[in-house]
């Protein structure tokens, strides 16, 4: 192996790495550290909590989203069950970009070459971003370990409950580092590793939910099986720890069978000739990946709350401030909560929907613009064809919310009539989505600069919903987010105006933003 | 309508740069125009203008006579344009985008564009992404030479070609020209624009600095001889057209006019050639030389 030149090219990759590399740690982090937090502040006696564990432990919906149903009524126990799966998926995507990033995006570029051409060893490039990842999730280990023990919980526990991620986190590198060299560019390199990680996931639910016999087929189910929390044992370590070893191996052998900037795998040629039209043709087809996969995301996200059916009571236990989050109009418990639910999957349809108001500036950062508006076809044309994707996805996506939770609901309860109202009720929240939309239409119109702002109105938005109530937020600053002007429905009624007033917002914000799209130099 | 291009005092400015600064240009229907200036002189931006992509600070842009900014959809089907750096889509293939650009353009020769695939060697069914800078220039070559337009403007359109490909793409734009076609070619390769253009303009700092005829401009071509004789030579420096001689025993160095080139070389054989180079001037060199004086003010002067 040649590996001159892997400390230059590692630090490199770590400067310029150190605020995602905190940004990853810090969520993760608080992924494992905020359900400590609510947990304990969820319940206010044992008896609660037992009872809540009990409810949890025969809901099949939570084992399969969670894992093994182990402990749980402990606070250790709860953290484990409710944080493992997802820090793993967390630490595998991490991995994932970290990888992809130092290698196939750097090939493809053709930066690569210009580093290659310096005095640098064959295996350094691919060494360097391995090493970034594993160092990455040392970090989020660390970062685990240290925030539960600073809970405090059980020592060695909280410790195995770090070591495992970050295990299971080389794993994870290895097996993207595999996948780059399959894929001949980095989405598909993406692709590949993120099936390797979808398909942990679901191993571990089918076996957890099963005989387990599956989850012995996952690294997420190796994870899970050292039992953190709940009779800890740390050999399911060494078969992670083994599976890195395995798999970085691998993916060294795979790259001696490739050529730089080719894959293992050849690209798949298309079609030689074009069945778009349009503008509309076009902007339909960049986006329909991102409009599919959200749709099928809110969609899974609303079946897993609608599973929890009439059980929330019991789940949210008696603490009156959760209480209070969940049931703000005073209304039932569970209509409370769904009215909450409902909200939420509009918060994250409002992803979707920013970024997809954003697509046209990606498209002209990257030049692709220029070709397309020398042609015959308008500026304010092609603007317009993106702005229909957006209103069209983002009503697909919050419909296929909203029918998720009714569905979910009705699996679970045999309770169908909810279905109907609370798709109306998602679809409510078209509105205050496309305002948001909206607003990043109109920053990418004026200030395409700026564009980066439009999350922070999410941000805005998010605050405003989770913490107005704890907090007591002065109304005037509640009522600059969209969402707080709606119903909660199906806790509420449907109020025509303030939908109405917000489409017409949204369309405003809109049209100026294409409007001011039109008088500005395109870069 | 004689122009189809008229730019006058044309200014361009991003923040304190001044990419532009008054601009002139003009292309006549029927003419290959050369657009020729080293990186940084302004010219994609001035294409960028005249496409209606950028608004410009001041001065006249007339593309067939009509104002680009304000009706630039309308007067962009009657243009096609290869932009300098083309960026495709990574999951299209270069055929569907090739389709894609000529049917907003509003329709492709069928004929010339299978005719144009098989001469530039353009493998349709590859995707974007996996596409060389060169093949990525192919397809936007293909997409507006097989459009029906009446004029082409091309940014730097062989810089990822390899000099077989270049030799197709004269020949095309040749062809495009001979059927009453109006050519803007942008180079910062003299030789390039030697082989293609009827007229050019010289563009420098945003600035036109000279625009003519190539007769005009001859005394732009010199070509520089280097050369090594059996025994030294004589009399080169009472040659017409031989400038900067520069002799040393038997080595010798010089430029020549193109057209006085043959006695030049001539008058070397009599002695005896050991070794010989005859290259174009770089464009670096000629604006060294005729344009040396304009070079921007406070460079630090050597000693
Ligand atoms: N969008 C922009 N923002 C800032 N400066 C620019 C921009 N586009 C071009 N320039 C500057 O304008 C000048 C002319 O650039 P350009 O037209 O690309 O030159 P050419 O095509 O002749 O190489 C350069 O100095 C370049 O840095
Ligand atoms: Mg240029």
């Amino acid at each position: 192996m040649n590996l001159t030149g892997t400390g230059v090219l590692l630090r490199h990759h770590l400067r310029r790495d150190r605020w995602m590399l905190l940004a990853w740690a810090a969520a993760v982090t608080a992924l494992y550290y905020s359900q400590a937090v609510s947990v304990a502040g969820l319940y206010r006696s044992q008896a609660d909590f037992d009872s809540a564990a009990a409810t949890m432990r025969h809901n099949t919906a939570f084992v399969a989203m969670a894992g093994p149903a182990r402990a749980l009524n402990t606070i250790g126990g709860q953290v484990t069950w409710q944080a493992a799966a997802f820090g793993a998926i967390l630490a595998g995507l991490m991995s994932m970009f970290l990888i992809g990033r130092h290698t196939r995006v750097e090939e493809e570029k053709g930066r690569d070459e210009l580093v290659r051409a310096g005095v640098v060893g064959r295996h350094a490039p691919m060494t360097a971003a391995l090493l970034v990842a594993m160092i990455g999730n040392l970090v989020l280990g660390v970062g685990v370990s240290a925030s539960l023990l600073s809970w405090p919980l059980a020592a060695a526990d909280s410790i195995a409950l770090g070591v495992g991620l970050t295990l299971c986190g080389w794993l994870l590198s290895g097996t993207a580092l595999i996948a780059v060299q399959l894929a001949s560019s980095a989405r598909s390199a993406y692709g590949i590793a993120g099936l390797v990680i979808g398909a942990a996931y679901v191993l571990r639910a089918v076996g957890d939910v099963g005989n387990g016999a599956l989850a012995w087929l996952s690294p997420i189910g190796w994870y899970q099986a050292m039992h953190a929390f709940s009779g800890l044992r740390w050999w399911p370590a060494v078969l992670l720890l083994a599976g890195a070893a395995v798999s970085t191996t691998t993916s060294y052998l795979v790259f001696e069978r490739r050529d730089i900037g080719a894959g293992v795998l050849a690209a798949r040629p298309g079609p030689s000739r074009g069945r778009l039209h349009g503008p509309l043709d076009l902007a339909w087809r960049l986006q329909r990946g991102s409009v599919l996969g959200w749709s099928a995301g809110l969609l899974l996200i609303g079946l897993a709350y609608g599973s929890m059916g009439h059980d929330v009571g019991s789940l949210i236990g008696s603490s009156r401030s959760t209480r209070d989050l969940f049931v703000q109009g005073g209304g039932s418990l569970v209509a409370g909560f769904y009215a909450t639910a409902v909200a939420m999957v509009a918060l994250l349809c409002v992803g979707f929907a920013t970024s997809s108001a954003l697509r046209p500036r990606g498209e002209e950062v990257d030049g692709r613009v220029e070709s397309l508006l020398a042609t015959g076809l308008h500026r304010s044309r092609w603007l317009f064809a993106h702005v229909m994707v957006t209103v069209t996805g983002t009503v697909l996506a919050l419909g296929l919310g909203g029918l998720g939770l009714g569905l979910g609901f009705a699996m679970v309860t045999g309770d169908a009539r909810n279905v109907g109202p609370w798709l109306l009720a998602s679809l409510s929240y078209v509105a205050p989505v496309l305002v948001l939309a909206a607003v990043a239409r109109l920053l990418y119109g004026l200030v395409p600069r700026l564009t980066s702002l439009a999350w922070l109105a999410l941000a805005f938005c998010v605050v405003v919903m989770l913490f107005a109530e704890a907090f007591r937020f002065p109304q005037w600053v509640r009522d600059l987010s969209p969402f707080d002007q709606l119903a909660r429905v199906p806790e509420e009624d449907f109020r025509r105006w303030p939908f109405v007033a917000l489409l017409v917002c949204a369309a405003l914000l809109s049209g100026a933003g294409q409007l001011a799209f039109r008088r500005r130099d395109l870069r | 309508m004689d122009n189809v291009i008229g730019i006058a005092g044309l200014v361009k400015r991003f923040g304190s740069t001044t990419a532009l600064d008054g601009l002139d240009l003009t292309v006549r229907r029927g003419e290959v125009h050369g657009f020729l200036g080293p990186n940084g002189a302004g010219k994609s931006t001035a294409i960028r203008v005249l496409l209606g992509l950028l608004h410009a600070d001041a001065g006249v842009v007339r593309l067939f006579g009509g104002d680009p900014w304000r009706d630039a959809a309308a007067l962009h089907r009657r243009l096609a344009y290869v932009p300098g750096d083309v960026n495709l889509w990574p999951n299209l293939t270069g055929g569907e985008v090739i389709d894609l650009l000529g049917r907003l353009r509003g329709g492709l020769d069928e004929v010339r564009r299978r005719r144009l695939v098989a001469d530039f060697e353009l493998d349709a069914t590859k995707k974007g992404r996996s596409y060389s800078k060169g093949n990525r220039q192919k397809v936007a070559l293909v997409a507006a030479l097989a459009s029906d337009v009446d004029l082409l403007v091309l940014d730097e359109p062989t810089s990822g070609l390899d000099p077989l490909m270049e030799a197709v793409f004269q020949r095309h734009v040749e062809q495009f020209r001979d059927t009453g076609g109006t050519v803007l070619l942008s180079s910062h390769v003299l030789a390039e624009v030697e082989q293609l253009c009827d007229r050019v303009s010289i563009v420098r700092a945003g600035r036109c600095v000279e625009s003519g005829s190539l007769a005009d401009l001859r005394h732009l071509t010199r070509t520089s001889v280097e050369a090594e004789l059996v025994r030294p030579v004589d009399g080169l420096d009472s040659l017409a057209g031989v400038h900067d001689l520069d002799q040393d025993g038997r080595r010798v160095h010089f430029q020549v006019d193109s057209d006085e080139l043959d006695a030049a070389i001539a008058a070397l054989s009599r002695c005896g050639i050991r070794a010989l180079t005859c290259a174009p001037p770089t464009l670096e060199e000629l604006f060294l030389r005729h344009y040396g004086d304009e070079a921007p003010q406070g460079e630090p002067v050597p000693a």
